[in-house]
């Protein structure tokens, strides 16, 4: 009921105001660089949500989107750079889609009143909302996934891990380094022996680290790598004959870029992931007819169905939810940042809402608050079948061992917000 | 045979294969620098190309599609066949050439009797020319690289396994060594002596070699400076498409492949940037050293990821003492 009167009242008001401006969700993409292979698929998901919500509905709430796009090349500095140009026109909720450039924008999004989106990516402690106001990493963060890994890794071995190894091989970044505390934790929880093995930036040369790995013998190897550092690590695996079924990788170590040049010696290799894989999708539908088949595809429109083309119509779907969230809070179709952040602290996902959208089965149920900005820590598991070249999604969204992650991201915050006089946002 | 010396040779050998592979890529610079003085910038991005065009060539893809579809409207991607790795390799050969010719027509031809900071500018320019070029001509997706001489007879990945079952019965391990190292090893073994031979027995590597001592005499006596220079920069195309060949079949074809002259620097500080000996010696140095390194020093007492640095260290040091660098020529200046 109180969601029709808020429909209604958004419904009214738009007809009572003669001209609107547009929505405008800016994308900081990286079509160019040594990332690009990643970045175009995100880019051209991320705007063909948004263009077949104009073909389709109209736009949301009766206004029009428009996704200005800026090219970062996956750098820190252009990214920021992006950020501030595209900020006058107007931005609702920016995705930076890099760690480095999020932990740029943290303050300066907090300081603007504009939300900002990290699915997936950033600094994981975001979640607690008292701490960061205005940013945001439903519905899975870094140590959701390392997590979900280890649940993954006791259902294999009967639900005990104690005497096994697991090594952990990471981009030596702030990103790479992310799990390591996680991990340290669920490995004293669970008795196991955690190693860890760092690769330098770009990482195509990691013969040293596969050597190590090969005499360590480990039972499991998690990712969490990046670019090309993901495609010599599969092969590396490969060619010391690491069993495949026990090399896990995180959701960035997992789309079909980081799998293809290792072959055949691929399959059977497991990622984590927040969403589901593949095109057998009721929106797709939708996609072919209001997008693709009127030649409004964005990029080359070969990306359909990938992994990371996957990822951007989720990161789109989510931040379009949070809009419709945001107007009907407001009673406004043409919101402002500020509001498109309380429309984003009110959002839940549910089936229901999923299967509406049709994506049904697509991503986890889950409801922000104002203390939990990350969601409920919901991911699943992948696996590539390198004969068809596909991945399979081959378990059910499980959630992460909030025990161990709650603490932690209480830990971190909290250092966080004395380091910064932040006070408690949600008091 | 302990294990910890075991470990130990099977990382020095280890080295000395990965060191072979920066030295594929410190050859090309090698070539350039010391016949005509300029540190190409661009050696990096030359590998990225060349092995780009074969990707390309193989897959029967339409150059420049997305620009083409882009202004007329079209849909065009691929020919519809495929082309034999060798066929196209001598066809990317024919691409280096030309590139090697438009780079010394439009660019070099123009700086003749500049100063090496303004050459080397502009090799910095054609980097990123070539980086969008390529892009807008074969496309920017990751594009897994198969050389094959015949139907499931291609470039071998992963573990020798006669090597790793001799020694297991010689010294109790069982050694690890790479197939697509060893490949690479006598690929750049051939290269290597292809080179030196060029330079040493044919009329136009002699030519190449008095280019190399003095521009100015080499004129004097009728050499063309135009072809020796479009010579070498093709020569030093066809090194890249071997070390975009050998990088590529390990990480697929992507841009960054661009990034393994970064792996060369360090080799040519050490080896010096006139000599082809001392780039492959800088190399199974670099390569050794830093594997060591790492073994016995950076893995167990400092965290890891090390190489990156140390690689550096190493050649910062050798430049203290030998700024020439091992084999480089001595830098005289009468006063």
């Amino acid at each position: 009921m109180k969601f029709k009167l808020g429909t209604m009242a958004v419904a009214a008001l738009m007809a009572a105001s003669p001209a609107m401006a547009e929505l405008v969700f800016p994308s900081l993409s990286y079509r160019t660089g040594p990332y690009a292979a990643s970045g175009i698929p995100f880019a051209d998901g991320y705007a063909d949500y948004f263009t077949m919500l104009n073909a389709r509905d109209g736009g949301i709430g009766g206004v029009m989107t428009t996704v200005p796009e800026c090219e970062t090349a996956y750098n820190t500095e252009k990214g920021v750079e992006c950020y501030e140009s595209l900020k006058g026109g107007g931005g609702l909720v920016y995705q930076p889609l890099s760690t480095g450039i999020t932990y740029q924008l943290i303050p300066k999004v907090t300081a603007d009143n504009i939300p900002m989106l990290t699915t997936g990516l950033g600094r994981t402690s975001a979640k607690n909302g008292r701490v960061f106001s205005h940013v945001f990493n439903f519905p899975a963060n870094y140590w959701d996934g390392a997590s979900v890994a280890v649940k993954h890794m006791l259902d294999e071995e009967g639900g005990d891990l104690s005497g096994k190894k697991v090594t952990l091989v990471y981009h030596n970044s702030a990103y790479g380094k992310e799990p390591i505390r996680t991990l340290t934790e669920l490995s004293k929880k669970h008795g196991f022996e955690f190693n860890e093995v760092p690769v330098d930036h770009p990482g195509q040369e990691q013969k040293s680290q596969w050597l190590q790995i090969r005499r360590d013998k480990p039972d499991y190897v998690i990712m969490y790598g990046w670019g090309v550092m993901n495609q010599v690590a599969i092969q590396e695996a490969v060619n010391i004959r690491f069993p495949m079924d026990k090399f896990i990788g995180i959701w960035w170590s997992g789309s079909e870029n980081d799998v293809l040049s290792a072959g055949a010696g691929a399959d059977g290799y497991k990622a984590v992931t927040f969403h589901n894989v593949g095109a057998d999708y009721p929106l797709y539908d939708d996609l072919k007819k209001y997008v693709y088949d009127e030649g409004k595809a964005a990029g080359a429109g070969d990306q359909s169905g990938t992994v990371i083309y996957n990822r951007g119509i989720y990161g789109a779907m989510l931040v379009a939810e949070a809009a419709k969230k945001a107007q009907e809070i407001h009673g406004t179709a043409n919101i402002t940042p500020s509001q498109m952040r309380d429309g984003m602290e009110a959002l839940e996902i549910t089936e229901e809402k999923m299967t509406e959208l049709g994506l049904p089965g697509f991503g986890p149920e889950f409801k922000v608050t104002c203390e939990n900005h990350g969601g409920n820590g919901f991911a699943a598991m992948t696996q590539w079948n390198a004969e068809t070249k596909e991945w399979t999604l081959i378990s059910d969204f499980v959630q992460s061992d909030q025990e161990v992650i709650q603490s932690l991201i209480e830990e971190d915050s909290n250092a966080y917000a004395a380091e910064n006089s932040i006070e408690d946002h949600c008091s | 045979m302990p294990e910890q010396l075991a470990y130990t040779i099977e990382v020095f050998l280890n080295g000395l294969m990965a060191g072979v592979l920066y030295a594929l890529v410190a050859l090309g610079f090698v070539l350039i620098y010391k016949a005509s003085g300029i540190f190409n910038y661009a050696q990096g991005v030359m590998a990225l190309f060349a092995a780009m065009t074969l990707v390309g060539i193989q897959n029967g893809q339409v150059p420049f599609a997305h620009l083409i579809n882009a202004i007329f409207g079209t849909d065009v991607h691929k020919f519809g066949w495929s082309v034999h790795s060798f066929v196209a390799i001598a066809l990317t050969v024919v691409v280096m050439i030309g590139l090697a010719w438009a780079v010394q027509r439009f660019v070099f031809r123009h700086l003749v009797g500049q100063e090496a900071i303004i050459l080397f500018m502009a090799t910095i320019g054609l980097a990123y020319l070539l980086e969008g070029v390529a892009d807008l001509m074969w496309g920017s997706e990751l594009k897994a690289l198969d050389v094959c001489a015949a139907e499931g007879v291609c470039l071998p990945q992963g573990l020798n396994s006669w090597i790793d079952e001799t020694t297991f019965e010689t010294f109790g391990y069982g050694f690890f060594i790479d197939n697509l190292d060893i490949v690479a090893s006598i690929v750049a073994a051939i290269l290597v002596v292809g080179l030196v031979m060029f330079a040493q027995y044919t009329k136009q590597g002699r030519a190449m070699r008095a280019v190399a001592d003095d521009h100015q005499a080499a004129l004097s006596v009728g050499v063309s400076l135009n072809f020796i220079w479009i010579l070498v920069w093709s020569l030093a195309g066809f090194v890249a498409l071997v070390a975009g060949i050998m990088w590529g079949a390990k990480s697929g074809v992507q841009f960054s492949l661009s990034l393994i002259a970064l792996k060369a620097l360090p080799v040519l500080m050490l080896g010096g940037f006139t000599s082809i000996p001392g780039a492959i010696v800088g190399g199974l140095i670099i390569g050794v050293g830093e594997k060591l390194f790492e073994f016995l020093i950076g893995a167990p007492f400092l965290g890891g990821a090390t190489e990156n640095w140390f690689a550096y260290m190493l050649a910062l040091l050798f430049l203290v003492f030998r700024p020439q660098g091992l084999f480089g020529e001595r830098i005289i200046e009468r006063v």
